[in-house]
């Protein structure tokens, strides 16, 4: 190929990336209020210098005192990973169990408008408040212990599974959906041949990142009472066993790392 | 039998789809339905199922009025009507025996269709007509591993598997290659005949309409504007219903005028 002749004795020709924002009205506005923004909350927070001078030696006392872990109370360890670990797979299970049917009735194509806003409705209920809050609720009405942990963790994942398998079910291939009508198939025969088999893939991938994710949620709803691990941390902090919390938090990271490495292989091998 | 008579299709408040339409089938015979697109081949179709909604009219099978079925009477009548599918809307994550079987689905309980305890005599004609078909060895393969003139036989059988009373046909080779297309319109012909069962395909292919059916309808706009044997239609013909419209002779040329077509683009590219 011969270079092309234009450009040769003109004026060379130059090139900028065009900007994000074209409007350089926008554009600069934009960071001034950003600029304008952070001097306003620096300048109004009550941030206490002098207490966090304080704190900080209080802090460096407590990681101080976590060295070297102490893993001598390590049947109290176990047996509170023990309880976290039933607690998450048991809410995993019964949360993407439950999360099916409400998966469906919150599916737009596939449930009538009533049926749709009632499953939208338990979905976004369950959605919008954190762990935490839901299992102070349900330790205020179930007692301490794992039940509301249980308990809370099943609605989250409810939440979670339900949401996104029903965002899955709106967007499966409708033709198959017309086939199984074509051959008289009612409506859950329907659903069990041309739905699931096509979210399956999807269900058994947020199941395990959903298992993951309640291990994870197993060990915080624990600090408000919800059983577990968490409470044995909490415990830990309130005597300043800071060495036996720290033991535990570096076990919940190891498990955590596990976990979501065989997530991640279960999730590969599954597709 | 089936008789269509004064059948209309509208959408909203939008020209009808339909206006009219009056259509007689009996016997073997193997009707080619031909139109461009948009002209309302499609929606025929569909309204004999009820996989569309008929406006008004009436569609008899015979005898039975389909037109204001509803529930299980819609899904008794759904069993007599074979439907293929352009793009055979097979479940692309269940074996090919799954997806033959589930042409019982209107026949079935819930319960044998979920863990799959088909009649023994079910799965003896799915035997038979997978071996008519060829694709008995594949019984046991998922039905996204087939190629397409493969899978489109198994929407075929499924389609008989119902003991069809008529066999509708959406554009069943518009997906295929020319060869395995005419291998489609040849094994659908033969069917007809052997089952003494009346088949009704939509085609845009007019060379094929021609050698493989009995009997063209001519749809434009919504309204039958042809009907009559395949040696009556001639240039006329297919100017009445494609005329007005781009290059209707691309449907008409032979296959093998294809890929000398290519050829010469490719040619135009490199150039």
């Amino acid at each position: 190929m011969t270079r092309p002749d234009t450009g040769e004795g003109t004026t060379p020709r130059t090139w900028r990336k065009p900007p994000f924002i074209a409007n350089p009205l926008l554009r600069y506005g934009l960071l001034a209020v950003v600029a304008v923004y952070l001097v306003w909350a620096l300048g109004t927070l009550p941030f206490n210098w002098e207490r966090i001078g304080e704190g900080l030696p209080r802090a460096a006392r407590i990681f101080g005192g976590g060295f070297p872990p102490s893993f001598s109370r390590f049947d109290l360890l176990l047996t509170g990973f023990t309880e976290s670990l039933q607690i998450a797979i048991l809410a995993t299970l019964l949360g993407v169990l439950l999360s099916i049917p409400f998966a469906v009735m919150a599916a737009r194509n596939v449930a009538p408008l009533p049926v749709y806003l009632l499953g939208r409705a338990v979905i976004i209920v369950s959605r919008s408040f954190h762990p935490v809050i839901v299992a102070i609720l349900f330790v205020a009405a179930v007692g301490f212990g794992p039940l509301a942990g249980i308990l809370t963790l099943t609605l989250y994942s409810i939440g979670f599974v339900g949401k996104l398998l029903a965002e899955e079910i709106e967007e499966i291939d409708w033709g198959q959906v017309e086939a199984m009508r074509a051959t008289g198939a009612g409506y859950l025969a329907t659903l069990y041949y041309a739905v699931f088999p096509q979210i399956l893939p999807r269900q058994v991938g947020l199941s395990m990142y959903q298992l993951d994710s309640n291990l994870r949620a197993s060990a915080v709803v624990g600090i408000v009472g919800a059983g577990g691990i968490g409470s044995t941390l909490m415990n830990a902090f309130g005597r300043y066993d800071y060495d036996f919390a720290f033991a535990i938090l570096l076990v919940i990271i190891a498990v955590i790392l596990v976990s979501e490495g065989v997530s991640g292989w279960v999730r590969k091998k599954i597709w | 039998m089936l008789e269509i008579s004064n059948l209309v299709k509208r959408y909203g408040q939008d020209e009808p789809v339909l206006k009219g339409l009056d259509l007689a089938v009996d016997g073997n015979s193997v009707v080619a339905i031909v139109g461009a697109s948009g002209a309302g081949k499609s929606t025929m179709l569909r309204c004999i199922n009820r996989l569309v909604e008929p406006t008004s009219g009436s569609i008899r099978l015979n005898g039975t009025e389909l037109v204001n079925l509803r529930h299980r009477d819609l899904r008794r009548a759904r069993r007599k009507i074979g439907m293929v599918f352009q793009g055979f809307n097979l479940i692309d994550r269940l074996t090919v025996m799954e997806n033959v079987l589930a042409g019982r689905l209107g026949y079935v309980s819930l319960f044998q269709a979920v863990s799959r305890r088909y009649p023994q005599e079910d799965i003896e004609r799915a035997f038979v007509l997978m071996e008519r078909v060829g694709i008995a060895h594949y019984a046991n393969k998922r039905a996204d591993e087939l190629s397409g003139g493969e899978r489109q036989r198994v929407g075929v059988v499924r389609a008989l598997m119902q003991e069809p009373e008529v066999l509708l046909a959406d554009e069943p080779t518009a997906s295929l290659d020319p060869r395995t297309s005419e291998q489609i319109m040849v094994l659908l012909q033969s069917l007809a005949s052997e089952l003494s069962l009346p088949v009704l395909i939509n085609i845009h292919n007019v060379a094929q309409a021609r050698s493989y059916t009995d009997r063209i309808v001519g749809l434009r706009h919504g309204t039958m504007i042809f009907d009559g044997a395949p040696a009556d239609f001639d240039k006329e013909a297919l100017d009445a219903i494609y005329g007005g419209i781009e290059s209707p002779e691309d449907e008409a040329i032979p296959p093998q005028a294809g890929p000398g077509k290519r050829e010469s683009e490719v040619r135009h590219d490199s150039t």
